[in-house]
C-alpha cells in the first residue's frame, strides 16, 4: 500500500521526529518526503509504503489521526491516485 | 510526489467545500412488474436491497481511503407509474412505502423514481401515481417524486400541468416540507443523479452508477485570483477549475463502479450549492462582478458560468449526462437567500436565469394562498422555456400554508431555508382550465 501523508500545523520542535518515529514503529517506509513553512504553518508531505497484510489502511489512518491530535497537528492520509486523477491529464 | 498539487487538492476539499454530492445507483425495476401488486412490491424490495446492498459501504471506503467527502448515497428506480401499471392497485402509496423500506434497509439517503412521464399523454398507471403523490410523500421521508409534463418533441401536457398545480397544493397542505421531494419537469433526463428528480430511464442498463459533483466554492476561490481581468480570463479560469472538480467525479465514479461491479454511467457536471458559507453559486456570479445576484447582468454571467463549467467538465470525464449545469435552488444557497431577503432577487429574474442554466424554479417558497392555477402557470412557463430551448427545466416550489411574503420555511440540513417570495397576483385560471395539449414546437426559423 502506498499513500500520501500530509502533516499541517503550527511549527514546533520535534514534528518530523514524532511522525517519522510513529511510521517506523509500524514498519511504514518513507519513500519520499518534502517539508516547508507555508503561511506560518508547518507543512510536510510524505509518500509512505507499507505492507497492508500487517497494517490496514484504516488502522494506519487511525494511528496518524491520534498522533495528530496528541501533537496539535492535522495529519491526513490518502491514497495517491486521487491526486493524480484530479491534477493530471 | 508533487507537493503543490497535493496541497491544492487538500485545500479544495477542506476549505472550498469540494465534495461528491451524490453517488446514485440507477436500478431498473422493469423485471419486477407483476399483475399482483404485493408480489411486484416484494420483487422491488428484493431487487433494490440486493443490487445496492454495498453502496453505502463502498462510498464510505472511498471517502476514508481517498479523503473525498461523499455526501449522499442514493437510488433511482424505473418510474413507478410504469412498473405498477400492470397491477390492479387503486393507488400506489404502498409502492412508495416499499421504496422507503428498501432505502432504509440499505441506508441510502434518498430514493427517487416515484415518477410518471406524461409529456404526451397519460397511461393508466400515470393517473394513479400522480393522485398518490401527496399521500406517498406524507408517509415516507426518503422517497422522491417527479413528473415529466412536457418535452421539446412532445409539447406540453396542459392537463397534467393543471393537475400538478393541485397536487403541489395538496402536498403542501399536509406538510409544506414534503414539496421539496416533488419536482415537475420538462425534458426530464433519464440518468440524473440529483434529487428530487432522479429516476432510472427505460433506455438505461439494468443497473448503473451515476455521480453528481459539487464545488461552487472551488470556482469562487479560483475567480478571486483573476479579479478585474477580462471576461475571457474568467471563462478560462472556470473551465480549468471545472475540469479538476469533474475529474474527482470521474475518479470516484470509476472506483465505485469497479468495487460494486456495476457499470459506470455518467458524471453530472453540476455546480450544486449548499447553505454552507462559501458553497454558493450566487457568490460566483457576484465574484464575476455583480453587486448582488439578481442585478441586471445576472443572466449573462450565469450563462457564461454554465457554459464554461460544461466546457471544462466534458473533457474531464468519459461520459457526461444528467442535468449538467449550475443549480440555482434558492433555499440551498446562502447568498441567494440573502438576495431574496434584501429584495434584490425575484421570481421573474430566477425564471430568466433558468433559460440559461440547469434546472428551474427550484426550492422556492411561495405564499400559502397561491392558487393551484398560479402554480400551474409557473409550471407551464418553465416547461415552455425548456420545450423551446431544448433543455431540461423544472419547478420545485413550496406553497407554505399560512405563510406570506417575508416569512420563511425551514427544510433543514442541505436543503436550507427559503424566504417566501412574492408572485404575480393576476391569475391564469382560464388558460390552465382549458386543458389539452400545447403542440410540439417547430425546430426551424429559430428566433
Amino acid at each position: 500500500m502506498r499513500a500520501i501523508i500530509t502533516v499541517i500545523g503550527h511549527d514546533h520542535v520535534g514534528i518530523v521526529a514524532a511522525v517519522a518515529n510513529e511510521l517506523s514503529q509500524h514498519d511504514m517506509n518513507i519513500v519520499d518526503i518534502s517539508q516547508t513553512i507555508m503561511d506560518q504553518n508547518f507543512t510536510m508531505m510524505l509518500l509512505s509504503e507499507w505492507d497492508e497484510a500487517n497494517l490496514s489502511f484504516v488502522a494506519a489512518k487511525q494511528l496518524l489521526e491520534q498522533l495528530g491530535q496528541a501533537n496539535d497537528l492535522t495529519i491526513r492520509i490518502q491514497r495517491q491516485a486521487v491526486f493524480d486523477a484530479i491534477q493530471k491529464l | 510526489m508533487e507537493s503543490r498539487s497535493i496541497l491544492e487538492t487538500i485545500q479544495m476539499i477542506d476549505e472550498e467545500n469540494l465534495d461528491i454530492r451524490t453517488i446514485t445507483m440507477g436500478i431498473s425495476l422493469l423485471d419486477c412488474i407483476d399483475s399482483d401488486g404485493a408480489k411486484a412490491r416484494q420483487k422491488i424490495y428484493d431487487k433494490i436491497t440486493t443490487s445496492a446492498k454495498d453502496l453505502v459501504k463502498v462510498a464510505g471506503q472511498i471517502q476514508t481511503e481517498y479523503g473525498i467527502p461523499i455526501i449522499n448515497k442514493r437510488i433511482a428506480v424505473t418510474p413507478i407509474a410504469l412498473v405498477a401499471a400492470a397491477s390492479s392497485d387503486a393507488d400506489y402509496v404502498a409502492y412508495a412505502q416499499t421504496m422507503e423500506r428498501a432505502a432504509e434497509a440499505i441506508g441510502v439517503d434518498l430514493i427517487g423514481g416515484f415518477s410518471a412521464l406524461v409529456q404526451k399523454g397519460y397511461q393508466s398507471g400515470d393517473r394513479k401515481l400522480i393522485a398518490s403523490i401527496p399521500q406517498a410523500l406524507a408517509e415516507t421521508s426518503r422517497v422522491c417524486s417527479s413528473v415529466n409534463i412536457g418535452s421539446t418533441r412532445a409539447g406540453i401536457n396542459l392537463d397534467a400541468v393543471g393537475e400538478l398545480g393541485r397536487i403541489i397544493k395538496q402536498t403542501a397542505a399536509i406538510d409544506p416540507v414534503n414539496c421539496m421531494s416533488l419536482v415537475v419537469f420538462a425534458n426530464a433526463v433519464e440518468d440524473n443523479p440529483f434529487m428530487a428528480g432522479a429516476f432510472h430511464g427505460v433506455g438505461e442498463a439494468d443497473r448503473i452508477i451515476n455521480v453528481g459533483i459539487s464545488g461552487p466554492g472551488v470556482v469562487k476561490r479560483a475567480l478571486e485570483q483573476v479579479r478585474g481581468q477580462r471576461i475571457d480570463v474568467v471563462s478560462e479560469q472556470i473551465k480549468k477549475t471545472a475540469f479538476k472538480v469533474t475529474r474527482m467525479g470521474q475518479f470516484v465514479g470509476s472506483i465505485a463502479s469497479e468495487r460494486l461491479g456495476v457499470p459506470f454511467g455518467i458524471v453530472d457536471l453540476s455546480l450544486a450549492p449548499t447553505p454552507n458559507e462559501g458553497d454558493s453559486v450566487a457568490e460566483i456570479l457576484e465574484e464575476i462582478g455583480l453587486e448582488s445576484v439578481g442585478a441586471p447582468g445576472t443572466t449573462a454571467a450565469l450563462a457564461l458560468l454554465n457554459d464554461a463549467v460544461k466546457k471544462g467538465g466534458v473533457m474531464a470525464c468519459e461520459h457526461v449526462g444528467g442535468l449538467s449545469g449550475a443549480f440555482i435552488p434558492v433555499s440551498e444557497d446562502a447568498e441567494m437567500i440573502r438576495a431574496v431577503r434584501a429584495g434584490r432577487l425575484g421570481i421573474e429574474k430566477l425564471e430568466a436565469m433558468t433559460a440559461v442554466c440547469s434546472v428551474g424554479l427550484d426550492m422556492i417558497a411561495i405564499p400559502g394562498d397561491t392558487s393551484a392555477a398560479s402554480i400551474s402557470g409557473m409550471i407551464a412557463d418553465e416547461a415552455a422555456i425548456g420545450m423551446i430551448n431544448n433543455k431540461t427545466t423544472a419547478v420545485r416550489v413550496i406553497p407554505a400554508p399560512g405563510k406570506g411574503v417575508g416569512d420563511e420555511v425551514e427544510f433543514g440540513g442541505l436543503f436550507g431555508r427559503a424566504p417566501v417570495m412574492p408572485i404575480n397576483a393576476s391569475q391564469p385560471q382560464a388558460f390552465i382550465a382549458r386543458g389539452g395539449h400545447i403542440p410540439a414546437p417547430i425546430h426551424s426559423f429559430k428566433n
